[in-house]
């Protein structure tokens, strides 16, 4: 678990494009027990830290970080100055805002109200790279709609797009003006891998085929053959006989 | 009946965070309302301690920008601190000296326990352990 959190904030900051060799004020949004802020640390950056579980904030303290920490709800805005911060992270934070926890709770609002004040606390130019789980497309749709209300521009950069295992989103805001999106990782070399976004619902491609076939007919029948054929199993030849109506007795 | 005795070890010194009075500088308040004018936040503190932090002076020199400096001069103030520089000086980049107060006054004095005063709205943020708790309940908040 720790290596995949460092992983992500090093690959957030890569994408954060900071300056080099120059240190940065950043804020780490969803800090947590502060691995991602360790990590910012031995970047040679200075930086804050946002969380809302005391347990975790408590395990920060425990790891003696070197960061600030604060306790509060990103979905109630980012209690700082305007131009505060050169940059922003966030990792596996920002689709909890998606969730209402209580009654009263509207994520769209929530999320412009995050996504406006975080705006604020850049300095004009500053980025903000947020990993993120978004749960399907909606989700996505719903968090990318209230940073751009907010005035950030930028995109989602997907890496290893075809592992379902592997495959990490990075929600790339820019306060300034537009630059162009950097591309997402993949497994091949190949420079032609789409980063742009696809998301569709589509799981089982194969099952479409299926639905329209009435059992037991021999269209049926020829696709549970073709089917099993793609299982790697063994199945006779289709013949001009496959699928004949049989004697009763069968 | 017996009586049940219950030992409850407490550690000498719990770990703490730290609130630097640079993040201080930083921080305004997000009730309802009350925009820019959350800012400064009234500082109050109970327990303060020096922490040394490695001096760094590009960092420094590159926050000097930020700083608001009534805001640092008054929580100087409050912190009974010596030797806090009123404004910028002139070349300050190179100016070691001066950095190196800088330094001193805005990363290395951690405040432990206190409270942050909304200005406008009176409301108090408590510091407790080096952090401050900035949740808003749902009357506070903007949304």
């Amino acid at each position: 678990m720790i290596d995949i959190q460092t992983k992500m904030t090093e690959r957030a900051l890569e994408l954060l494009c900071l300056p080099e060799g120059q240190p940065s004020f950043l804020l780490d949004i969803g800090c947590g027990s502060g691995l991602s802020g360790d990590y910012i640390s031995e970047e040679g950056h200075y930086w804050v830290g946002i969380d809302i579980s005391p347990a975790m904030l408590d395990a920060a303290l425990d790891r003696d970080t070197e960061g600030d920490l604060l306790l509060g709800d990103m979905g109630q805005g980012i209690p700082f100055r305007p131009g505060s911060f050169d940059g922003c992270i966030s990792i596996s934070a920002v689709q909890w805002l998606c969730n209402a926890n209580k009654k009263s709770d509207v994520p769209a609002r929530r999320l412009y109200c995050f996504f406006s004040s975080l705006y604020s606390a850049l300095v004009h130019g500053a980025r903000a790279v947020l990993q993120l789980y978004p749960e399907n497309s909606e989700q996505l749709e719903l968090i990318t709609t209230q940073a751009t209300r907010a005035g950030f521009t930028g995109g989602v950069v997907v890496d290893f797009p075809n592992s379902a295992k592997a495959k990490k989103f990075y929600l790339c805001l820019f306060s300034g003006p537009s630059t162009s999106l950097p591309k997402g990782l993949t497994e091949s070399q190949d420079a032609d891998q789409a980063t742009e976004l696809t998301f569709t619902s589509e799981r089982a491609p194969h099952k479409k085929a299926r639905r329209d076939l009435v059992k037991k007919s021999r269209e049926w029948v020829l696709e549970k053959k073709e089917r099993r054929r793609r299982q790697g199993k063994e199945v006779r030849p289709d013949t001009q006989y496959t699928g004949r109506k049989r004697k009763p007795r069968f | 009946m017996r009586s049940v005795r219950s030992f409850r070890f407490r550690p000498r010194e719990l770990p703490s965070g730290n609130m630097k009075l640079l993040t201080h500088n930083l921080l305004s308040s997000h009730v309802r309302g009350v925009g820019t004018r959350g800012f400064p936040l009234r500082l109050q503190a109970t327990e303060v301690r020096i922490n040394p932090v490695e001096f760094n002076p590009d960092f420094v020199a590159r926050m000097i920008p930020k700083v608001e400096w009534a805001a640092l001069v008054q929580a100087a103030d409050t912190l009974n601190l010596a030797e806090v520089p009123k404004e910028p000086t002139e070349g300050y980049e190179h100016d070691e000296t001066f950095l190196r107060k800088m330094h001193h006054v805005l990363l290395e004095v951690d405040v432990l326990e206190g409270t942050l005063q909304c200005p406008e709205s009176g409301r108090l943020f408590p510091i407790s352990r080096g952090i401050p708790n900035m949740l808003l309940n749902d009357e506070e908040t903007e949304t």
